[in-house]
């Protein structure tokens, strides 16, 4: 926990009681539960397959659960029209594993894409200013007028970044935000998520492999294993548990 | 067992299920939703059930249910579109440029080929009017094939080839790479953005190429005219448009505009619905094309048989 900032106890705004998804014959998702609190960043961790994107593509109303309820802000996300999922995402930011740039727009079109489309009256130099005010904020105003095909990957992580913060959201979710990062460009990601959440007051949750990125950045950590919470807690109790799977991951991340 | 999907939802085995997962979703998300998530489960279900019961499905089967599967996704977004095409806010902007990219930058291509098709065609035909002495003819007969039937066709076959299978891969490459559901959660309407401008753009810009075709054939066409029969240009014209007649011009609009849509929508759907990474990409391009070329060719054959009985 590299900053400290406030969490508020008494404020889920991520609710996810009982919920299942499973694509066919495949069990994904066996009954997760999972609280956000109001302010606290969550970090998700779990082996590759075990259904973590799968997972906040539900919470984004991207993909619809089998069974449970997913409350977030105060809202069943699967019990809303389009209009009122679409009302609700604004306040989601969801940067994707692999950022997702809009690849035939500049740096520039991708920030201003979701406040044109859903700001229609905002003023060119007011939209100017966000952009220009966002970029610096993930430390990439130079690159204003590239196209995302001229950044590296830890560039583009951040845009993509950016491009959620331009709707000022409320809660974060990111995924994978360090994967296919050398350490020092991790550190700068982790030190974002940190900002970010500093700057704008945000609930998050982080999904990662990265044990480095995890306790950077996470007030709590959430292992998922075959489709079900398996540990939670903070950094320390969970890797403190003997559970062979939590060792197996402890030592891939830092004895390998 | 050779089942239709829907004469297996009346079984008395299934339509129980059927019931129990209409009811399994909650009526906020609209009847329609409702329906579809019932339908396609069902037929999950039964597609579960049959491959533990050892296959005793034959191909025919299989495909029946394919088929109905895809009829049922294809009304679903016909009527989304539709839907989304008539509601505000309308992105004007957007439209305007998908007009220009569709519209525009086929031209070369329309140009070279209208211009061959008229050409080629006055040559082809001259030999049997001379036969005879008709070859006076040669104008009249050419309107009438260019602007009934090659013009529209030309068009939107071309414009099948370059238009729908550029709508397909775009579409479909963004879909794989997320960055339709990144539009999604942004708040960004991408259906509007994306499906309802190229399709709006691609019917109202392939009727507009198609008047071009037709213009630009009977031009290669005067051209061969004259280095042959020394006709001159309005002698040309007012033989050439002797025997149109409104309808004529009616009809080939008509299908020019079915054919636009037919390009449009079935760009979009192929590619917003895309899957399986870049595999899918390839795929959503190449049924694209290949499916709005089919259904040109029915449509041609339906709108030249009502024309013909309104005649
Ligand atoms: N749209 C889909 N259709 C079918 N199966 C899917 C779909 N999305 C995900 N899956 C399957 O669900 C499982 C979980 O996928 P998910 O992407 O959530 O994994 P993950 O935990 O994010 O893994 P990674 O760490 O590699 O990103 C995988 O086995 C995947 O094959
Ligand atoms: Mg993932």
């Amino acid at each position: 926990m590299a900053y400290a900032h406030q969490i508020d106890y008494a404020q889920r705004v991520i609710d996810i009681r009982g919920l299942y998804k499973s694509f066919g014959p495949l069990k994904v998702l066996q009954g997760v539960d999972l609280d956000v609190f109001k302010g606290e960043n969550v970090v998700v961790l779990g082996r590759s397959g075990t259904g973590k994107s799968v997972l906040i593509k539900i919470i984004a109303g991207l993909l619809p659960p089998d069974a449970g309820t997913v409350n977030v802000l105060g809202r069943h996300v699967s019990e809303l029209s389009e209009e009122e999922l679409r009302m609700l995402r604004l306040k989601l930011g969801f940067s994707f594993q692999n950022s997702a740039l809009y690849d035939s727009m500049s740096i520039r079109e991708n920030l201003e894409f979701p406040v044109s489309r859903n700001m229609p009256g905002m003023s060119k130099t007011a939209l100017d200013d966000l952009v220009k005010e966002t970029l610096d904020a993930v430390g990439l105003l130079n690159k204003i007028d590239r196209m995302p095909s001229e950044l590296s990957g830890g560039q583009r992580k951040r845009i993509g970044i950016a491009r959620t913060l331009m709707l000022k959201p409320e809660i974060m979710l990111y995924d994978e935000p360090t994967a296919g990062l050398d350490p020092v460009t991790s550190v700068e990601i982790n030190n974002l998520i940190n900002e970010v959440q500093e700057r704008y007051n945000t609930s998050a949750i982080i999904i990662t492999h990265d044990l480095a990125c995890a306790k950077a950045t996470g007030d709590r950590l959430v292992m998922l294993f075959e489709g079900k919470v398996a540990k939670a807690g903070s950094f320390k109790e969970v890797f403190a548990s003997d559970d062979p799977e939590v060792q197996k991951f402890y030592n891939y991340n830092f004895i390998q | 067992m050779r089942t239709t999907s829907l004469a297996f939802l009346s079984t008395k085995r299934h339509s129980g299920r059927f019931f129990y997962n209409c009811c399994a979703f909650t009526p906020a998300q609209g009847f329609d939703v409702c329906l579809y998530t019932a339908v396609r489960r069902c037929i999950f279900q039964k597609r579960i059930s049959l491959a533990n019961e050892t296959t005793q499905q034959s191909g025919l089967g299989a495909q029946w249910e394919e088929l109905t599967l895809g009829l049922y996704d294809a009304v679903r977004f016909l009527g989304r579109l539709f839907r989304q095409a008539i509601r505000p806010p309308f992105d004007f902007h957007e439209i305007i440029r998908q007009c220009f990219e569709i519209g525009y930058r086929s031209l070369p291509l329309i140009t070279l080929t209208g211009f061959v098709t008229g050409i080629v065609f006055t040559k082809q035909s001259r030999p049997s009017l001379v036969s005879f002495g008709a070859t006076s003819w040669l104008p009249s007969l050419i309107a009438i094939a260019m602007i009934r039937a090659l013009a529209p066709l030309v068009t939107a076959l071309i414009c099948a080839g370059k238009v729908g299978s550029n709508i397909g891969a775009e579409l479909g490459s963004m879909k794989v790479t997320e960055q339709i559901d990144a539009m999604e959660v942004s708040g960004a309407r991408p259906f509007d953005f994306l499906v309802v401008t190229r399709v709006v753009a691609s019917t109202l810009m392939i009727p507009v190429l198609a008047m071009y075709c037709a213009f630009v054939g009977l031009m290669g066409s005067f051209l061969n005219i004259y280095q042959n029969e020394k006709t001159s240009f309005i002698t040309f014209i007012s033989d050439a448009f002797e025997q149109i007649g409104f309808l004529d011009i009616g009809t080939s609009l008509t299908k020019a505009i079915a054919f636009g849509f037919t390009i449009g929508a079935v760009g979009c759907y192929k590619g917003f619905y895309a899957s399986n990474g870049t595999q899918g990409v390839g795929k959503a391009a190449n049924t694209a094309v290949v499916l709005s070329m089919f259904l040109i060719f029915i449509e041609e054959l339906v709108i030249v048989q009502v024309s013909n009985w309104l005649r």
